[in-house]
């Protein structure tokens, strides 16, 4: 372990770390201040003006100083629609984290502490459904749940469904890492005296092991919701996730694809790089977090 | 001329950007042909980098910094990679530790017997695999024939061991390099490898290195020993001898801790105290803060080996010489 | 382990996963669109409704209704596409040649480029080149596929014009009916960008993989026993490290092959390469239904069979797990 004084002084002294934690709070704060910040409202229908549409960034013949890097085809301004689907991108890939969180941690503690068939069926199940693929069973099932709902309620609830959905396919990520340092901790002295002082199991896990068993989890939150932004994007990029008219950031890439051939390709490059800075600010820190606190654990294990 | 012989030998290892620590601090030792030495200290003495740099095989970041390894008036730190692997497994081989990870887990015990042949002799497999199989009988392994085909994890850790041995023993080499080579066995098993790697010595007339923490162990099987701690020698000398009458009071102590000299019922001894790590020697003689008998000169100035010991209060002095 | 636990363990697997995917395929026919309306239309009246429910059976009970669509759907019939008015089944097949030939250029291009390169980042640890592989691994990992497939289209397609970025191009029959692009030039330079860009997500992946395996194996003690036994750098380094490397390797790409198949129908979508991928997505916009089930089943089969086959491979490069009648 590392107190947080040595935390700091080892992130002060990496300068990739400092660079992705940097560029991680400006866009999180261009994200959470957009309200405030954004030129426009997306979402205002009464804003938009379709005169407005596909204009080039504002330093380029026929540019708008209203429209610092162009606007789409909605005639939406590009820079208002990425600070709102940045934060609609952030939502979605913390809130899947959290909820693949509850699920696997609670699930990967059941199965390290109990052991036996609860442990095996779930390891099993585990392992088919990491390999069947998050992007695959997302695709699968929002191709299904589009494809019964009619447009409006789709996009009614598509925010809640890819929560939903990338939360419960990456269960077996926390679920592995929480049971292994379970495995670790449940031979220990503490355990066994809380075992003989007659606490019970659940009490026991929950109190006594969970804790010890913190470190990891946090360590693959970060890097988890980088690959749940990146997910949300590639079904939002199929059609399968945020509709247009409440775009997270695939959804603008989608939208802006086809006027790439128009010459347009302000719509979808200003997003796209957005969308890489922030899953790669996030990969970093991840990598990095990992180094400090458990240069065991490795992308690529599971 | 002796068999091998090493002068004035250190290793470093960097440490940060631009120091570096030493390993091995200055070691000398000297191996007639077909004799057996003992090397005996705890685990991080240097005795297993003494081995490895006779073969060139230190580790990555490590290097020898000063010092000469001579082998048959040849010094083996000049030479090219290539000629220095005609010698590895060929003049000299080694044993390892622990023979549950020294043999490669996806390869036939068959392939790693004779691509060693294949490194260092001209030879067709059929004769390869023959002189594999009379190797395996030398050092007793059952059904020799069919082990070729077998894989490490199929046998156990004994007979691996045993495998590790006739690997060594293929090219007729002129000394071994053997690095505790019975530490990760079963007791029981311990005493058989001994006896084998003994007798297989003396019936060949090769020259032992052997490497080991237990003086137990080379009392029966050594003509000679050197005790090292911290990366020095601090007592060498023949094995009978020193048994009988350590002078340096580390001998002394490891002589001590040995479970048969203590009485029945009477307490294990234990040094006190352990061995400082190469990162953190103290000043001058790097036993004195665990050595009973140390005075200022202990921890001002670095004992030199003189008459077979590195001690300024040495035990046992003979009389007047 | 033995032949039968291995086959009884596939066999589990393989029966759930298709369990699974066929309940999944049979709960979509009952609720999406009426089967009926799609075959009569609007103008037949409730009671004649009623009666046909009644003959096509969808009155009957959940597991008699299960039932037939299992047994139909083992015997290939998988329904009518509502679009294409075929055999469901009939229409993913005809794509099946175009998904599977861009999966063979990706693993070509995967193969042959991460295998050396995660080798030798392994082996020159602090040289230039590894430090930027390495950087530029990081950054491919966070680059989505379907960003790839837009900068290739863009730049070489549109831009530079080098290479066509659209549609498979020029192919040709093969006497048992696979049409493939692979013997035309037209249809392997059509081939080159696609195939890169579905190769470019797992390359990152594998060279970081193989990079840490082997650096584990140079370390180990059997590698340096090889090494003072006197063999050459090379015997040691890719007979002795890199065997022991194949297994992670071999496992992980088991574990890809789900997201393979997602990303072919992300590279498909962006490329309008005529695949199985790109067909689902139209059929999910179109709600042809039938079509939807096929290629789920179709899928799941895929995945089923290429899981076996690779557990097959593992147990053949490895010694501790052995199947009798094998040598030794």
């Amino acid at each position: 372990m590392i107190s947080l004084k040595g935390f700091i002084k080892r992130f002060l002294s990496d300068p990739v770390a400092i660079g992705a934690g940097v560029v991680l709070l400006i866009l999180v704060l261009m994200a959470v201040l957009a309200p405030f910040l954004a030129p426009q409202n997306p979402y205002d229908l009464m804003q938009l003006d379709i005169m407005n549409s596909e204009m080039p960034p504002s330093w380029k013949p026929g540019g708008d100083d209203r429209f610092l890097l162009g606007t789409d085809a909605q005639g939406r301004g590009v820079l208002s629609t990425i600070m709102y689907g940045t934060g609609i991108s952030l939502i979605i890939g913390i809130g899947a984290v959290i909820v693949q969180g509850i699920l696997g941690v609670t699930l990967g503690l059941i199965a390290g502490y109990r052991g036996g068939w609860v442990d095996a069926f779930l390891m099993r199940l585990a392992d088919i459904q990491m390999s069947l693929s998050t992007l695959m069973i997302a695709i699968i099932v929002l191709a299904i749940f589009s494809a019964t709902f009619d447009a409006n309620t789709y996009a009614d609830y598509a925010i809640f469904m890819l929560i939903l959905i990338i939360g419960v396919a990456e269960w077996p990520k926390f679920a592995r890492t929480v049971r292994s340092s379970v495995l670790g901790e449940r031979n220990k002295e503490y355990v066994d005296a809380a075992r003989v002082i007659g606490l019970p199991p659940r009490k026991i896990m929950w109190k006594h092991i969970l804790p010890n068993t913190l470190t990891p989890v946090l360590v693959i939150s970060t890097i988890q919701v980088a690959e749940a932004i990146m997910t949300e994007a590639a079904l939002s990029f199929l059609g399968l996730g945020m509709p247009v008219d409440r775009p997270s950031l695939g959804s603008l890439i989608r939208s802006g694809f086809e006027f790439i051939f128009s010459g347009s390709w302000w719509i979808t490059f200003y997003p796209a790089l957005v969308l890489v800075a922030l899953i790669l600010a996030l990969n970093l820190l991840g990598d990095w977090l990992r180094d400090v606190f458990n240069p065991k654990l490795r992308r690529g294990d599971d | 001329m002796p068999l091998l012989e090493i002068r004035d030998l250190h290793v470093a290892f960097p440490k940060g950007k631009k120091t570096e620590v030493e390993a091995l601090r200055g070691v000398n030792l000297t191996l007639e042909k077909g004799e057996r030495l003992g090397v005996v200290g705890e685990s991080g003495a240097g005795k297993s980098m003494l081995a490895f740099a006779i073969l060139n095989l230190i580790a990555d970041p490590g290097r020898v910094s000063q010092g000469s390894i001579t082998f048959h008036g040849e010094n083996l730190l000049d030479l090219s990679e290539r000629d220095i692997r005609s010698i590895r497994g060929n003049r000299i081989s080694m044993i390892f530790q622990d023979p549950m990870v020294t043999l490669n887990p996806v390869l036939s015990i068959g392939t790693q017997m004779i691509e060693t042949l294949k490194a260092h002799r001209r030879i067709s497999d059929k004769e390869a695999r023959k002189l594999c199989i009379e190797k395996l009988r030398e050092v007793a392994i059952p059904s020799a024939e069919s082990r070729l085909e077998a894989y490490p994890h199929e046998l156990s850790g004994g007979l691996r061991q045993r495998v590790v041995i006739a690997i060594a023993l293929l090219t007729d080499p002129e000394l071994i390099i053997a690095d505790e080579p019975t530490t990760a066995l079963d007791v029981t098993i311990q005493a058989e490898i001994m006896a084998l790697i003994l007798k297989l010595c003396r019936e060949k007339d090769v020259a032992l290195l052997l490497i080991t923490h237990d003086l137990g162990v080379v009392a029966e099987v050594t003509q000679r020993l050197m005790i090292m701690y911290a990366g020095l020698c601090v007592e060498t000398g023949q094995t009978r001898g020193i048994i009988d009458a350590p002078q340096h009071p580390y001998t002394y102590g490891l002589l001590k801790a040995l479970p048969q000299k203590v009485g029945r019922g009477a307490r294990l001894y234990q040094i006190p105290g352990s061995m400082p790590p190469i990162t953190a020697l103290p000043s001058g003689c790097a036993y004195h803060p665990r050595c009973d008998r140390a005075t200022d000169v202990c921890r001002s100035q670095i004992p030199p080996l003189e008459n077979g010991r590195a001690c300024f209060h040495p035990l046992n002095v003979p009389e007047a010489t | 382990m033995h032949i039968i636990a291995f086959l009884l363990r596939r066999g589990v697997q393989a029966v759930v996963v298709m369990f699974v995917i066929s309940l999944i395929g049979f709960s979509i026919q009952g609720n999406l669109g009426d089967p009926l309306r799609e075959l009569v239309g609007q103008s037949v009246s409730e009671e004649e409704r009623d009666l046909m429910r009644n003959e096509m059976g969808l009155n009957d009970p959940f597991f008699v209704q299960y039932a037939r669509f299992l047994g139909n759907a083992i015997q290939g019939d998988l329904g009518t596409s509502y679009f294409f008015k075929r055999p469901a089944l009939d229409v993913i097949m005809d794509k099946f040649p175009a998904t599977f030939e861009l999966v063979l250029g990706a693993v070509f291009i995967f193969l042959s480029l991460s295998i050396p390169a995660g080798i030798y980042c392994a082996i020159h640890r602090d040289s230039w080149l590894t430090q930027f592989i390495m950087s530029a691994s990081i950054i491919g990992i966070s680059v989505p596929v379907f960003l790839t497939a837009i900068g290739m289209v863009w730049l070489f397609g549109v831009e530079l014009g080098w290479l066509p970025a659209f549609g498979r191009g020029d192919t040709v029959a093969l006497p048992w009916g696979w049409e493939t692009g692979l013997l035309t030039w037209d249809g392997l330079s059509h081939l080159i960008l696609p195939s890169i860009t579905l190769s470019s997500i797992m390359l990152p992946l594998f060279i970081r993989l193989i990079r840490a395996e082997m650096m584990e194996a140079m370390g180990t003690d059997y590698v340096r026993f090889a090494k003072a036994k006197g063999l050459s750098t090379a015997r040691v380094r890719y007979v002795h490290a890199f065997r022991n490397t194949l297994l992670p390797v071999v496992t992980v790409g088991g574990l890809m092959i789900g997201t393979l198949i997602a990303y072919t129908i992300l590279t498909e979508t962006v490329f309008q390469w005529p695949g199985m991928g790109f067909l689902f997505l139209e059929a999910v916009n179109r709600v042809d239904t039938p079509l939807i089930i096929a290629y789920i089943i179709v899928v799941g089969l895929i995945f089923v069979v290429v899981n076996t086959l690779v557990d097959f491979i593992y147990t053949l490069i490895n010694p501790m797990v052995k199947l009798p009648g094998a040598k030794g």
